[in-house]
């Protein structure tokens, strides 16, 4: 009989994750400067092992120090956000929900819009930071508002993080209405999503949050199927619904934070990477948390890829990426989803 | 088994619930009677402390209920809903698998027995044919089979069941509470069955709670509950009661206002 189990999920995510690699590896062998692929890799695996470097200082700075941690970055973004992605349509039994939708997006934007006007440099630490602060803002706005006696109730929470959101919306126009040619660039490009505002040391803020975030989602995936049926139906299989619901809520919403402080508002993975690891994989988030984040991470490894090098030396927001294959390529999910359910 | 003492509880303002008593013993069925908004689905969800009443107690086997905490409840008491949302494809198999969730607790896989004991639920159920198909592809009533077989999966001592029969056809009605009637007598489960069918409920109930604005009405057998007198007065409307041709049991029938 067809369940999940341990080493069904061990398997896939072990597949997934070789995927995951060889698309990093790729991505790092393409860029505006030409480096040969193989020389690329040389040079990766042999500081991966410690031996003294191939190819000139130039390249081995392309390499390792700007390419790689972008790769790596990304994978965890893309990761980050798929998960979160998962967890909200769960919680809030909305198939539209996006790691956006209570409103912690926003409140990193003015993070990050404040951070660019005040001019505190694009690569510094400083907007991650302001922006982090910002999105943690909007999330205890969002819980204040969304909890009545101590209980969350999905649709308050929905409700309060649409009106938080649109409350925040304002003051980005507000402040972009006050912005200078140059700074207005910034700004749009961020709220598209782009990883040139992230460098090495980005990885090293999220990387903490991302992976707690989601190893807490993970130890309850059982439980996130049972909610999926109604909080009553999962109070009588003798779920803490309200402990599940708060710490899911919490967990979703600090990756989200971790990841858009870095790179801004990147739109489209979190909403269509869980659909489509469940058209593919179906709908246990056992294996669904695992899978979405693996593909996540390779899809937005590869956009970055494409958004660097597609009009190279120009770089494209990778949001516009997302957006321009996550479209077509989701439809094309849902024309032939009855095929994809039978394999 | 389980003993509510003088229990009432209301969402807002007004009670829902007022001063209800009664005892369920092991092995009994016992049907949950009463107009709509009588408090059938509220009681219902106190039973199995969705809810907790803001006075009196409910107690299981002489625990009270709000000692017992979520897990150990669902162990013992397993409830089947009017209607169960599917939002996303679950097989037959995972739904009923999910029966198995009290016992798992912090674990997030299931073992060889607890397969094995949703498959004897699914053989009993006698959906095991269509074990690995998508629930939301099944009719009305394969689906309440499905459920009745995740709550056999939770081993339970009582079933809840709400409005098990509404949205079923005769044929799928006979058979569920067929079913329902064999758990109860062959496997010594404890029913309570809240229905608005009163004439489903006197056939196979050993004993009614009728229920009039939040209050018990009556209680007792079905002879001494569904009477003209009982049910013209809870319900306001006037009904014809005979037996039951077979049974004997209390047959109501509506009659139209003025005569034919």
């Amino acid at each position: 009989m067809k369940i999940i189990t341990l080493k069904k999920v061990l398997t896939i995510s072990i597949l997934l994750g070789f995927v995951l690699i060889v698309i990093i590896l790729i991505s790092i062998t393409m860029g505006s400067v030409k480096v040969p692929p193989l020389r690329s890799i040389r040079i990766l695996f042999r500081a991966i092992l410690g031996l003294k470097g191939a190819g000139n200082e130039t390249e081995r700075t392309i390499i390792l120090s700007l390419r790689l941690p972008r790769a790596i970055l990304a994978g965890f973004v893309g990761a980050g956000l798929s998960v979160s992605g998962a967890t909200f349509q769960a919680l809030l039994r909305n198939p539209l929900a996006d790691p956006y939708i209570l409103g912690v997006s926003s409140g990193a934007a003015v993070g990050a819009i404040i951070a660019i006007l005040l001019g505190l440099g694009v690569s510094s630490f400083g907007l991650p930071l302001v922006s982090f602060l910002g999105a943690l803002l909007s999330i205890v706005v969002v819980f204040y508002c969304g909890r009545q006696e101590g209980r969350i109730h999905p649709h308050t929470l929905l409700l309060a993080g649409v009106i938080v959101g649109s409350f925040l919306s304002a003051l980005i126009m507000f402040f972009i209405s006050l912005s200078q040619k140059e700074e207005l660039r910034t700004i749009i490009f961020w709220l598209m999503g782009d990883f040139s505002f992230s460098n090495a040391r980005s990885i090293l803020i999220i990387f903490p949050y991302i992976l707690l975030g989601v190893f807490l989602l993970y130890l309850r995936a059982r439980h996130l199927n049972l909610i999926l049926s109604g909080e009553e139906s999962a109070v009588q299989l003798g779920v803490d619904v309200e402990r599940l619901k708060l710490v899911s809520y919490l967990s979703a919403s600090l990756i989200t934070a971790a990841s858009v402080s870095v790179c801004g508002l990147i739109g489209f993975v979190g909403l269509i990477i869980p659909h489509s690891v469940r058209l593919i994989f179906g709908p246990d988030h056992r294996l669904l948390i695992p899978a979405s984040a693996l593909i996540g991470a390779s899809f937005l490894v590869a956009c970055d890829t494409f958004a660097r090098t597609l009009l190279a030396p120009v770089e494209l927001p990778v949001g516009v990426v997302t957006a321009a294959f996550g479209g077509p390529f989701f439809i094309y999910l849902l024309r032939t989803r009855k095929a994809i359910r039978t394999l | 088994m389980i003993e509510a003492h003088s229990i009432s509880f209301r969402y807002h303002e007004a009670w829902v619930l007022q001063e209800v008593s009664f005892r369920v013993e092991k092995g009994e069925f016992v049907g949950v009677i009463g107009p709509n908004g009588s408090g059938k689905t509220t009681l219902l969800k106190l039973l199995y402390g969705l809810l907790a009443p803001q006075r009196g107690e409910i107690l299981f086997e002489l625990v009270p209920m709000k000692k017992m905490d979520r897990r150990d409840i669902a162990k013992r008491i397993a409830v089947v809903a009017q209607e169960t949302q599917l939002l996303f494809p679950f097989s037959v198999l995972e739904t009923v698998l999910m029966g198995r969730s009290p016992y798992l607790g912090r674990l997030l896989f299931e073992s060889e027995k607890d397969l094995e004991i949703a498959r004897k639920a699914m053989e009993w159920t006698k959906i095991l044919p269509f074990s690995e198909r998508p629930v939301e592809e099944l009719s009305g009533g394969e689906r309440k089979r499905v459920f009745i077989a995740r709550a056999l999966a939770q081993e339970p001592e009582v079933i809840l069941l709400d409005e098990p029969t509404a949205n079923l056809d005769i044929e799928h009605q006979i058979d569920f509470l067929d079913l329902i009637l064999t758990l109860n007598r062959e496997r010594g489960l404890t029913i309570v069955m809240a229905s608005h069918d009163m004439n489903i409920a006197s056939e196979f109930c050993d004993r009614l709670i009728l229920l009039q604005e939040g209050r018990i009405y009556q209680m007792g057998t079905p002879e001494e509950v569904v009477t003209k007198e009982n049910i013209e007065s809870v319900y306001g409307c006037e009904v014809w009661i005979d037996q039951h041709p077979v049974s004997g049991m209390p047959r109501i029938s509506l009659l139209r206002k003025g005569g034919r």
